[in-house]
């Protein structure tokens, strides 16, 4: 007799959600893509597990994630810098980010805390889910995607389809960096429904992000950007990282489950590239804007585009024997690695 | 008519006909989101991910990967010359049950206070005229309809509901809506409309589409029940209340 193979919700911490690339070809009919907030994120942690690279994975706020293996042993990578811990039948043990790992059936992993942003990202191997109106992605208000189109819950179990568990782990040499740069905007669409020293107040000043921050948007907190006409537009359509300001002038971030029409002038629009480190800010944290053009935004995730690909080629597999992290990292030194596992980490490999 | 064109980040840019609400914008953005279709079909834009029409706009998203918006903007020009001179899309037509009483029609009695009319005038009025789907948008299947008459037209409330019960049939402004999911929302809730308007498992998810027209025929809240319970076994079909489509449009005028 075979027994499946699943993984368990053992907590799903502040919120979690089983995520993808995202619905697209139905914001006609008022279906907001969803998706992964940080699609590099995704990419790096599909790769990590050996799946296809926007294929379903779990999206998680502010560590406290714990998943199980039941019923047979389970491959997955998690991407995101997080503080995690496995534990097994022999005892708890820490285990750095941006690799792969195999837990035995009975094995936990647990997301401790998130050491910066707020987001990480996990690939299950053999996760399958079917997709709804073309994705897998969750959206809660309407009931689409995921696991009953709900976020998910503690005891759920996700079936998994035979994938080879025991394959060789791989791990990503150079992590991201953390880039506090200004988040770089593109003025308008409505741009001209304010006052010009609101744009300037806009990317010149300091923002907050507030307590409302989550996968529709951002509020942000700072200096009160005037509207110069009406507070309220005739509806047009949103796009993720519109900004729109509503009539006490603090400016809203919209994100991948936002409402795809809105009434509120939208002074400026985020750039695709800069949406992901923008949605990993915490409530408390500032931040600053920065203008583009819209070409300049092109090239910026051009850019983008290539570093991404970049960071996913360093991808290698670790030895078969698994062990000996700190010889694989001190043959290839590289600030970044030793800087993601964190002093905190002592070497138990 | 003229029209601007807008940048919405990096990755789409709308093209705004106007600012109001007015059928003829629409008719323009129909038009330019069809000859886009067209295209698409095609091969013929590549990068283009979708478009999103709206009452006096279209907004296009693409990929900045795979096109950019010089190229973008040199295929759309002469389908955005055109559409200027768009017909109105021939759209089905409905009439929808909703129940306007009691606990389904919270604000009808402010709403009729503030006017200075009675409930029934309130119901009376809403039901009487014939609404316009100009678009679909802020939730899954959420129809901005319109032109209410002049009579009903009131600012939204002052202090929107943290949350407005799926099914609920709003009035703000000039438009009427049905909220398909329960959500916040700033209308006048007026009464509920039974009828499921968004499924993702029918090949058209959303029950009405932009262009179609839309009725109100009040039913009472038993009624309004047994019809729940009917759409929710799968007795009853929504299709339904579709009085006509737009091929037998000449033979069925008359019964909305």
């Amino acid at each position: 007799m075979t027994t499946r193979t699943e993984l368990e919700i053992v907590s799903p911490g502040a919120f979690a959600s089983i995520q993808d690339g995202g619905r697209h070809g139905h914001r006609r009919i008022g279906v907001p893509w969803a998706g992964v907030l940080d699609r590099r994120l995704m990419r790096i942690a599909n790769a990590l597990a050996g799946r296809a690279e926007d294929a379903p994975v779990i999206e998680c706020f502010d560590g406290g994630l714990q998943v199980a293996a039941r019923g047979g042993a389970v491959k997955l990578a998690v991407a995101g810098d997080a503080e995690l811990e496995i534990e097994g039948t022999d005892g708890r043990r820490q285990l750095p980010p941006w690799r792969s790992v195999t837990l035995a059936d009975g094995e936990a992993l647990r997301i401790r805390k998130m050491s910066g942003g707020r987001i990480a990202t996990v690939a299950i191997a053999g996760l399958a889910l079917p997709p709804v109106l073309g994705s897998a992605s969750t959206y809660a208000r309407a009931g689409l995607g995921g696991v009953d189109g709900r976020a998910l819950a503690a005891g759920l179990r996700l079936a998994l389809n035979d994938a080879d568990p025991w394959g060789s782990d791989r791990v990503l040499t150079e992590p991201p960096q953390t880039d506090a740069s200004p988040i770089r905007l593109v003025p308008g669409p409505q741009a001209d429904h304010f006052s010009a020293a609101a744009l300037d107040a806009l990317v010149g000043g300091d923002y907050r992000v507030t307590a409302e921050a989550d996968r529709m948007g951002i509020r942000l907190e700072g200096a009160r950007l005037e509207h110069t006409g009406a507070v309220e537009i005739v509806s047009d359509a949103t796009v993720p990282g519109s900004i729109q300001v509503p009539g006490a002038g603090q400016p809203i971030v919209l994100l991948a489950d936002a409402q795809t029409a809105g009434g509120y002038p939208k002074i400026a629009t985020v750039i695709t590239a800069d949406l992901g480190r923008l949605a990993a800010l915490r409530p408390g944290q500032r931040l600053r804007f920065a203008t583009v053009s819209a070409a300049e935004g092109a090239c910026i995730a051009r850019a983008a585009e290539a570093g991404t690909q970049a960071l996913i080629a360093t991808i290698r597999a670790l030895p078969a024997d698994g062990i000996d992290l700190i010889a694989l990292y001190t043959g290839n030194l590289v600030d970044g690695v030793v800087h993601a596992l964190g002093a905190e980490h002592r070497p138990l490999y | 008519m003229s029209f601007r064109i807008l940048d919405a980040g990096d990755a789409a840019l709308t093209i705004e006909f106007g600012n109001v609400i007015d059928p003829a914008l629409l008719a323009a953005v129909n038009a330019l989101d069809a000859a886009i279709a067209r295209l698409l079909q095609a091969g013929e834009l590549p990068g283009v991910i979708e478009t999103m029409p709206t009452f006096r706009s279209l907004t296009v998203f693409f990929d900045p990967l795979a096109t950019d918006r010089d190229t973008l903007l040199a295929a759309l020009q002469p389908l955005v010359a055109a559409a200027e001179h768009g017909t109105p899309v021939n759209g089905r037509h409905w009439r929808l049950p909703v129940c306007y009483e009691g606990e389904a029609a919270p604000d009808l009695a402010e709403v009729a206070q503030t006017l200075g009319v009675d409930a029934a005038a309130v119901i009376a009025l809403h039901s009487g005229t014939e609404y316009l789907v100009y678009m679909l948008g802020f939730l899954p299947g959420f129809p901005f309809m319109g032109d209410l008459p002049e009579r009903l037209r009131l600012p939204r409330r002052s202090q929107p509901r943290v949350r407005v019960p799926a099914g609920s049939v709003a009035i703000a402004t000039g438009l009427t809506a049905i909220y398909p999911w329960e959500s916040p929302g700033g209308w006048h809730l007026l009464g509920r409309c039974p009828v499921p308007l968004f499924d993702a498992r029918r090949a058209a998810p959303s029950l009405l589409a932009a262009g179609d027209t839309v009725r109100f025929n009040p039913v009472s809240a038993e009624e309004c029940r047994a019809l729940e319970a009917g759409l929710r076994n799968g007795d009853i079909d929504p299709m339904q209340w579709l009085l006509a489509s737009p091929a037998a449009d000449s033979l069925t005028e008359d019964a909305a």
